[in-house]
């Protein structure tokens, strides 16, 4: 490890549950580099996650940190912002977790604008229940609980985002960890909701299942499948069919919950 | 209990009953006395038949629910049905004239005053048909004093509508007033 | 705070004795008959300078309350029926994390929606069992208004004593019901706050508790840097599945409420030194026994009344005792019979228990416990 990011790290913690070849480690690397830059206060830092793989993150990192009950993150993660808004507060969730059981708190995080940074680790699975389909598992694709395919389709979730009053959204992969940690450190300097999707791969529980290779291959994928809006903009329709374009997609201004209490305790006090 | 009442308020939903309730006890309140309101309704904010109680005793009040009304309002047809039953013999039953026309048998003495009209025609607004009873059962029965009942009125009605009010009650107590009068010259 | 009495709701009372007790933080979701509570404290916290946040739902709120008491709030959330049931997950959660809380539960007819304006006491057992998996749970049953503001007070001093989520089991009736109350002044009442580390981060352990149980608890953001998870954890707060640590502190979790009975339960006992039939009862419906008491002892019954304020832990030796005594017992609750289960474990063949049991969406009245005291007290053992 980097002595420049080890600080932020739990070590006695390591080494992680993660399977080899899993691309959660590579997000908390990216994340704490981002943390490092911003020159964030160790000790007026919070990591809140839900239950599942991503969630255990948590756990390895050097902040107060709140692993929480399925789904329900971003509802805890509120409750302490909104009662100490001085805290730095990240979300660490999977796509399970955040989009499904709580897709509720998701949208609800995303319309009140308050200032989360919510970094969804979307490995397009559930991983650590053995490989079920998530909200974001693609059509078509197999889990155990799709043996013959999915016949759902997953959500667009930056889209989501956008259409519930996420202020930023962005999405990249786990190949492009420099662009991970300015799109963390972009998100944490927004001033509201922030979405950063980031694309991993679970060679275990969903690359097995999709005959999707090694996680090197995995890597390659996300490499070949992630582009900039630029390029995108220049494909035609059948090219674009099987890509989707990385970076910030969303950035708007909008006013953040916790200021807009404060100005009330300000009027009324 | 002995100087107990017993008050029941009934009507639709939106007539202000539970205010009323509210303003009678906060009267007694005033007058020294212990008190407890309680209410039942049911989903809908408006219509149907809802009801406000309120027992007012110089002792510890132990059950919170009336059992047989001293006193009873009824100013829709459908309360007066539902809940008017169980009234006390020479207790007090009080029906809008104009919004009651069926009177079940009752032990009390049964007053029926244009409370409804009374309010629309004379203060200009149907709402305060709560407080035109509330004037009209207050007097009636004496449980709270005049001067209490209006002090508690002025103290829970919105800024501006005190003298609306006021005259409201006080063409409440009016119409007890003729009422009691017209009972001593039947006899 | 004004010394004239006033009238004043089971929820307004409620509602105040939180902020009395220093509850600065709310979350909740609106739901009858609980909803004045959330309306009265989103109209006083933001004058005091506390939070007051609408969740989208009950489990948010439940969860928002938890991150709120990690940075050091006294927190609050108020329910009934329907949306006790969604917040238990997170009460499991508070019961192994130790988070204080308090959540008001005004019961109303169920089961499912019911009927949500009408009273009802059928939630006793769900306030003890109602999350999975084994855990002490503090429950405090109010009768008046003035008690509800008493009860609510104590039930922060509850939480944020011992590290744990208190329930405050309302009733229609308390909740709804107006009575003559005059609140008490600032430092009438204690209240409690609770105890923080002053060791180091280096010798902080979240989890390791002295004599008493209870571990202090650091503030979020304070520098102590630890962990809080939902699965079972050692001194330090990080999971392990080693059966002698999960042994360890699941008896630790039971002994901090066990090692501390005689301080939590509280209970009020009338006429029952010489009574030949104690009834027992609780919340909205013990108000209606104590009418059907008075006049039982004018029609020269010794009868008396036992009311539970601290209905879980079980006031176990107080009714062993009553039963011990050979005197005839009598239940009465607005459900089928669930406080009536704990008193026939506790008395344990030792005296009869009998029951009065309603659950139809009205209080009980007096003439209906009157007929049932006559019964009982009349039916000699045997007969």
């Amino acid at each position: 490890m980097l002595p420049e990011i080890e600080q932020y790290f739990r070590l006695e913690k390591l080494p992680h549950m993660w399977c080899p070849g899993c691309g959660n480690g590579i997000i908390l690397h990216s994340l704490v580099k981002a943390i490092d830059k911003l020159c964030l206060d160790q000790d007026r830092t919070t990591m809140v996650s839900g239950i599942g793989c991503a969630a255990r993150a948590s756990g390895y990192l050097d902040f107060d940190t709140l692993h929480t009950t399925h789904g329900r993150a971003l509802a805890f993660a509120t409750g302490v912002k909104f009662a100490k808004p001085e805290l730095n507060v990240f979300v660490l969730t999977g796509d399970g977790d955040c989009t499904a059981i709580g897709g509720n708190h998701f949208i609800h995080a995303a319309r009140r604008n308050i200032n989360l940074t919510t970094i969804v680790f979307n490995n397009n699975i559930y991983g650590m229940t053995g490989g079920q389909y998530s909200p974001m598992t693609p059509n078509s694709c197999r889990a155990t609980t799709s043996p013959y395919g999915n016949l759902e389709r997953p959500f667009n979730l930056t889209e989501l985002a956008i259409a519930a009053g996420a202020t930023f959204v962005a999405r990249t992969t786990t190949y492009h960890t420099k662009q991970l940690t300015d799109l963390i450190i972009e998100g944490h300097k927004n001033k509201g909701f922030s979405l950063i999707e980031v694309i991993t791969h679970c060679p275990t529980s969903f690359g097995r299942q999709n005959k999707m290779g090694t996680p090197a291959d995995m890597l390659k994928w996300q490499r070949d499948h992630g582009i900039s809006a630029m390029r995108y903009e220049n494909l035609n329709p059948e090219e674009r069919a099987d890509k989707f374009i990385i970076g910030v997609l969303h950035k708007t201004e909008a006013p953040e919950y916790t200021t807009e209490y404060q100005k009330l305790l300000e009027k009324l006090g | 209990m002995p100087g107990t009442w017993e008050v029941r308020l009934s009507g639709s939903g939106g007539q202000g009953l539970i205010l009323a309730g509210i303003i009678l006890a906060e009267a007694a309140i005033i007058d020294g006395q212990n008190v407890v309101q309680t209410q039942s309704y049911g989903p809908a904010a408006r219509g149907g038949a809802s009801k406000a109680e309120v027992i007012i005793s110089p002792e510890e009040i132990d059950y919170p629910k009336v059992e047989r009304p001293d006193v009873f309002l009824g100013l829709n047809q459908e309360s007066v049905l539902k809940y008017m039953t169980g009234c006390k013999e020479n207790g007090l039953a009080i029906v809008d004239s104009g919004l009651v026309n069926h009177v079940p048998p009752s032990k009390a003495r049964v007053y029926s005053l244009p409370i409804t009209e009374t309010a629309r025609k004379q203060v200009g607004r149907e709402l305060v048909a709560n407080v035109v009873a509330l004037g009209a059962l207050s007097a009636l029965s004496n449980m709270v004093s005049k001067e209490s009942v209006t002090t508690a009125l002025l103290r829970r009605v919105p800024k501006g509508t005190e003298d609306m009010n006021r005259k409201a009650l006080e063409l409440g107590f009016g119409l007890a007033e003729q009422a009691l009068s017209a009972v001593v010259g039947e006899n | 705070m004004s010394t004239e009495p006033r009238l004043i709701q089971g929820n307004e009372a409620c509602a105040e004795g939180a902020i009395y007790a220093g509850m600065r933080f709310y979350a909740g979701y609106p739901i009858t008959p609980s909803t004045e509570i959330a309306e009265i404290l989103a109209r006083r916290l933001p004058q005091v300078g506390g939070k007051f946040l609408q969740m989208e739902d009950e489990i948010a709120s439940m969860a928002a309350i938890i991150g709120g008491s990690l940075t050091g709030a006294k927190v609050m959330t108020a329910t009934s029926g329907p949306g006790f049931s969604l917040k238990q997950e997170n009460i499991g959660y508070a019961c192994m994390a130790e988070i204080p809380c308090v959540i008001a539960n005004v019961q109303r007819l169920g089961p499912s929606t019911g009927v949500a304006t009408a009273p009802a006491q059928g939630d006793v057992m769900q306030a003890r069992w109602g999350t999975h998996g084994d855990h002490p749970i503090i429950a405090l049953t109010p009768s008046s208004v003035r008690e509800a503001f008493e009860l609510t007070v104590r039930a922060f001093n509850l939480a944020e004593q011992f590290r744990v989520p208190v329930i405050l089991l309302m009733d229609e009736v308390v909740g709804h019901m107006r009575e003559k109350v005059t609140l008490p002044q600032p430092g009438e009442f204690p209240v409690v706050n609770r105890v923080k580390p002053t060791c180091s981060r280096e010798n902080y352990y979240p989890y390791k508790a002295d004599g008493d149980k209870t571990p202090p608890m650091a503030c979020f953001g304070e520098g102590y840097r630890y962990h809080v998870t939902g699965l079972f954890h050692d001194e330090s707060g990080f999971a392990t599945e080693k059966p002698e640590i999960i042994d360890w502190q699941l008896k630790r979790l039971h002994e901090k409420i066990n090692q501390h009975l005689d301080e939590i339960i509280t209970y009020t006992s009338e006429e029952t030194e010489d009574a030949d039939l104690v009834v027992i009862a609780y919340g909205g419906t013990a108000r209606a026994v104590s009418r059907a008491v008075k006049l039982a002892r004018q029609e020269g019954r010794k009868v008396g009344i036992f009311r539970p304020q601290t209905i879980w832990p079980f006031p176990e030796a107080a009714i062993g005792e009553l039963a011990a005594s050979g005197k005839k017992l009598l239940v009465a609750e607005m459900n089928y019979g669930q406080l009536l289960l704990e008193v026939q474990r506790v008395a344990a063949g030792r005296s009869e228990v009998h029951s009065c049991l309603q659950s139809n969406g009205e209080l009980t009245q007096p003439d209906v416990i009157l007929t049932k005291i006559r019964e009982v007290y009349e039916h000699a053992p045997g007969n």
